[in-house]
């Protein structure tokens, strides 16, 4: 038996293991669905990672080159090449091996699967099906990992900051995008990133969406909804990402459909007490550093609840993304005499006004607000009091 | 000097192959694509019919019946998978729970004894996550989900195992009948051969006016839009849910598919293109609408996938099949093409009248098992390393593919014989290591080149 077994060997499934690694838990098992251990950050080539975490800056490769030594050193158990498939109630993991399917047992789960980016199809961007048309993450991959070339003159659409970091990838290994398209009237990544595309000369289209991809075997052009047409070999989707939450979907976890995740209580414990989650699985989408500080808190909880220490989920209050708000994680809180911990939100709209939690009539909680929608938007619930006649407080939004 | 040139390697082509192989005439099969199932067959909703609604007493009717019967019984020899759906016809109006007994009559008529009306309370039984908004339905327990890609392989696998010549990227562009025999001008070189079996599909009007100064019939394209749900949505559905059919088309359909999806559509749209497969925005929202609309479940569920298929349909409803001195034309074969493909080959092997000898013991070669349902690679030891996650596609399964007698001609055939890329990340985490993996091997590569440090 396992004591924990942590599916997903990125930033926040290596910190949830160092972490239990250090409070004493003997057998911690990271169960890795590629050959190596270090998630996204693997082929990020660029910097700045690791900072908080090591006091260093490293780029994406060496950072993850890092976690991975680390996890060794701490004697976590890594098992690499090992998909799960299947989470059963209770801690028992359906999981395909190259030596044949196999069962593991554990007496918590933590998922830590991160996120991606919604692929084309996601988007309905129509049109036909050439070759060519990738997120960034694919990009990256083939540069970073296989050393090859998707495409030569590629369209990137998105200007969060993957699509920025995305101009830098193409540049750095002789791709030349064509332009930027951006649905927004303006970047979405924070001034002065959103002067990267005029810094290297590639023009940005804003207000502009692709309306249809052209191409034969090969992207050849894209039609935009103005009805301009940008001749390139590739389109390059960038940002946009999604919790990788398919094996909590697919099994008796509940997931919360504004952040894509599973829903969790102020310890990161799903509906199934005997599962926990952390990192980017959680909402989209954070840094590797806040994914890593994450992983150790919520390790942190796991280790307590292993000694006896957690409060029973039973009775819990739900939280509901009111107004304005496409989600609040955690979704459900369990009762404690203090609550400590910071809400996390995102709004629907960019908003300036109040941010308010509520039960029923009473107000538990108001701060001034002005933010976007990309943005991490952070309350503190420390020292809110929940009313224990209480069955679920609402966060929303008011002028 | 072949005795059958089949032209068109889509499911029809495939199967006409096999069947004229597997009689002992000496087939060859031009396909001008880079690899098999290029047109019309690479696009479409994966279901062997019954024919309960097809037009009594037609030739369609007819082969999709002898289609679905040598389905079943061939299909354990080529690994072939089968998924007992049933499909209920669904009434969501008064209107259309009017044509209910029509519909019900017509399959009893069509010979399909197993089909009954069933009551609201019936269907919800069955599936309780559909919308408690229909008023009727006719279950037809028969109607079978299939893998619409693996069977044609299988079909052109055997004739390749027992002696036929596939020529891929191979176009005819000319042809001259004399003295009984075709001397067939292709892209690759002249084929001669006795008959020519036109299977071109969307170009089968343009291909017998080249081949014969006119065309008897002229193909009227009509695109089908599909949307695919993610994984999650498969547990929401059981069975095929049909809508009650219009003069034109059989309708939106809202059904499992053998790799453990959902799938909406098809749209019917006229066009004038014959290649032009393209998707938008707007009728993809409404597909995802229309899904949601009578499976509810789906809402806040991923979508996988978006494609459309361009139906070979001509200006009158019927299957075009005619014959003349060497040359039977297997045209306007519009949205039945994959249950009745093996049902046309024994027609045309009908039609043909051939006296050639069977090949006495047939070879069966077995196709990989891609069905959710079915014994996947995976599940053996020694494959390697999983490639697609989505897909739980492995590097054994992908080497395969990239070799043997047919090996993948491009990405698309790649992905249509391992599911790789077909996922809900579409690439994101596998893309790179399928252009690695497959350099070198198509003429449209993934890479267009090594990347500058």
């Amino acid at each position: 038996m396992i004591d924990v077994a942590v599916i997903g060997g990125g930033p926040a499934g290596i910190a949830a293991a160092l972490a239990l690694r250090a409070r004493g838990v003997a057998r911690v098992a990271i169960i890795e669905r590629e050959g190596s251990l270090g998630g996204v950050p693997r082929h990020c080539g660029h910097p700045p990672f690791g900072l908080r975490e090591f006091g260093r800056i490293f780029t994406g490769p060496a950072y993850a080159r890092r976690l991975a030594a680390k996890a060794e050193a701490a004697g976590v158990e890594i098992l690499l090449r090992h998909s799960v498939l299947g989470l059963k109630p209770g801690g028992v993991l359906d999981v395909a091996t190259p030596e044949g399917p196999r069962t593991v047992k554990a007496l918590r789960v933590l998922l830590a699967t991160g996120a991606r980016e919604a692929p084309r199809s996601a988007r309905l961007v129509g049109g036909a099906r050439p070759l060519g048309v990738l997120n960034t993450g694919a990009l990256q991959a083939y540069v970073h990992l296989q050393g090859l070339a998707p495409f030569a003159r590629p369209v990137v659409v998105g200007t969060e900051l993957v699509g920025l970091s995305a101009l830098v990838t193409c540049r750095g290994h002789g791709i030349k995008p064509v332009a930027v398209v951006e649905a927004g009237n303006r970047a979405t990544a924070r001034w002065p990133l959103g002067l990267l595309p005029r810094l290297l000369g590639i023009p940005v289209h804003y207000n502009s969406q692709i309306a249809e991809i052209r191409g034969g075997a090969r992207v050849e052009s894209v039609l935009l909804r103005d009805g301009t047409v940008l001749a390139c070999d590739g389109v390059l989707l960038t940002g946009q990402f999604l919790p990788e939450a398919s094996l909590a979907r697919l099994s008796h976890l509940v997931v919360d459909a504004g952040s894509g995740g599973p829903a969790i209580d102020q310890y990161g414990r799903c509906s199934d007490a005997a599962y926990f989650a952390a990192g980017n699985l959680l909402r989209p989408v954070e840094t590797a550093g806040w994914s890593f500080r994450e992983g150790a808190a919520i390790a942190d909880y796991i280790a307590d609840d292993l000694a006896g220490g957690l409060p029973s989920a039973e009775g819990g209050v739900e939280v509901i993304a009111g107004e304005g708000l496409k989600f609040v994680v955690p979704q459900r809180l369990t009762r404690v005499t203090q609550l400590r911990g910071l809400m996390q939100l995102r709004v629907n709209a960019p908003v300036r006004g109040h941010l308010r939690v509520r039960a029923g009539d009473e107000m538990l909680a108001r701060q001034h607000i002005s933010t976007r929608p990309e943005r991490r938007v952070l309350l503190d619930m420390d020292g809110i009091k929940i009313p224990s006649e209480v069955s679920r407080i609402v966060v929303d939004i008011a002028p | 000097m072949f005795d059958v040139a089949v032209v068109g390697g889509g499911v029809v082509g495939c199967a006409v192959a096999r069947r004229f192989t597997l009689q002992g005439a000496r087939v060859v099969l031009l396909e001008k694509g880079a690899d098999i199932l290029s047109g019309a067959s690479k696009g479409n909703s994966a279901i062997l019919h019954t024919g309960f609604d097809a037009p009594p007493g037609s030739l369609e009717l007819a082969c999709m019946q002898a289609g679905y019967t040598e389905y079943l019984e061939i299909r354990e020899r080529l690994r072939l998978p089968l998924l007992e759906s049933g499909a209920i016809v669904c009434a969501w109006s008064e209107e259309e729970l009017a044509k209910l007994p029509g519909i019900l009559a017509q399959a009893h008529g069509n010979g399909v004894a197993a089909a009954w009306m069933v009551t609201p309370g019936e269907i919800l039984a069955r599936e309780p996550n559909l919308s408690a908004c229909m008023l009727g339905g006719v279950l037809v327990p028969g109607e079978h989900l299939i893998d619409p890609w693996s069977a044609p392989l299988a079909y052109v696998l055997q004739a390749l195992a027992n002696g036929a010549e596939v020529r891929r990227d191979t176009e005819v562009t000319g042809g001259v009948f004399a003295a009984g025999a075709w001397r067939l001008e292709t892209s690759t070189g002249p084929v001669a051969c006795g008959t020519v079996i036109n299977c071109a599909g969307l170009f089968g009007d343009t291909l017998e006016a080249l081949l014969t100064g006119a065309a008897d019939f002229t193909i009227k394209p009509r695109k089908g839009q599909f949307v695919v749900f993610d994984k999650a949505a498969a547990r929401l559905l059981r069975s095929i849910i049909l809508p009650v059919p219009t003069e034109r088309t059989k309708g939106i359909v809202v059904t499992p598919t053998v790799f453990g999806n959902v799938l909406v559509g098809p749209t019917a749209e006229e066009q004038d293109s014959r290649t032009d497969a393209g998707t938008d925005e707007a009728t993809l929202r409404m597909l995802a609408e229309k899904g949601t609309e009578i499976l509810p479940g789906l809402a806040g569920m991923g979508i996988t996938a978006i494609y459309a298929g361009i139906r070979p349909a001509t200006e009158r409803k019927e299957y075009r099949v005619r014959q003349a001195p060497g040359y039977i034309a297997l045209g306007g074969i519009r949205s039945t093409g994959l249950t009745a493909a093996l049902g046309l080959a024994q027609h045309a092997w009908g039609l043909y009248a051939g006296a050639q000898q069977p090949v006495a013991n047939p070879i069966w070669p077995q196709v990989p098992v891609l069905a959710e349902h079915g014994a996947r690679d995976w599940q053996s030891p020694g494959y390697g390393e999983v490639i697609c996650h989505c897909e739980m596609t492995t590097s054994r399964e992908i080497e395969a593919a990239l070799r043997g007698p047919l090996p993948a001609g491009d990405y698309g055939g790649l992905k249509r014989r391992t599911r790789a890329g077909m996922g809900r990340c579409q690439g994101f985490y596998c893309n790179a290591r399928l252009a690695e993996l497959s350099a070198g091997c198509f003429a449209a590569p993934l890479a267009v080149g090594g990347a500058h440090d």
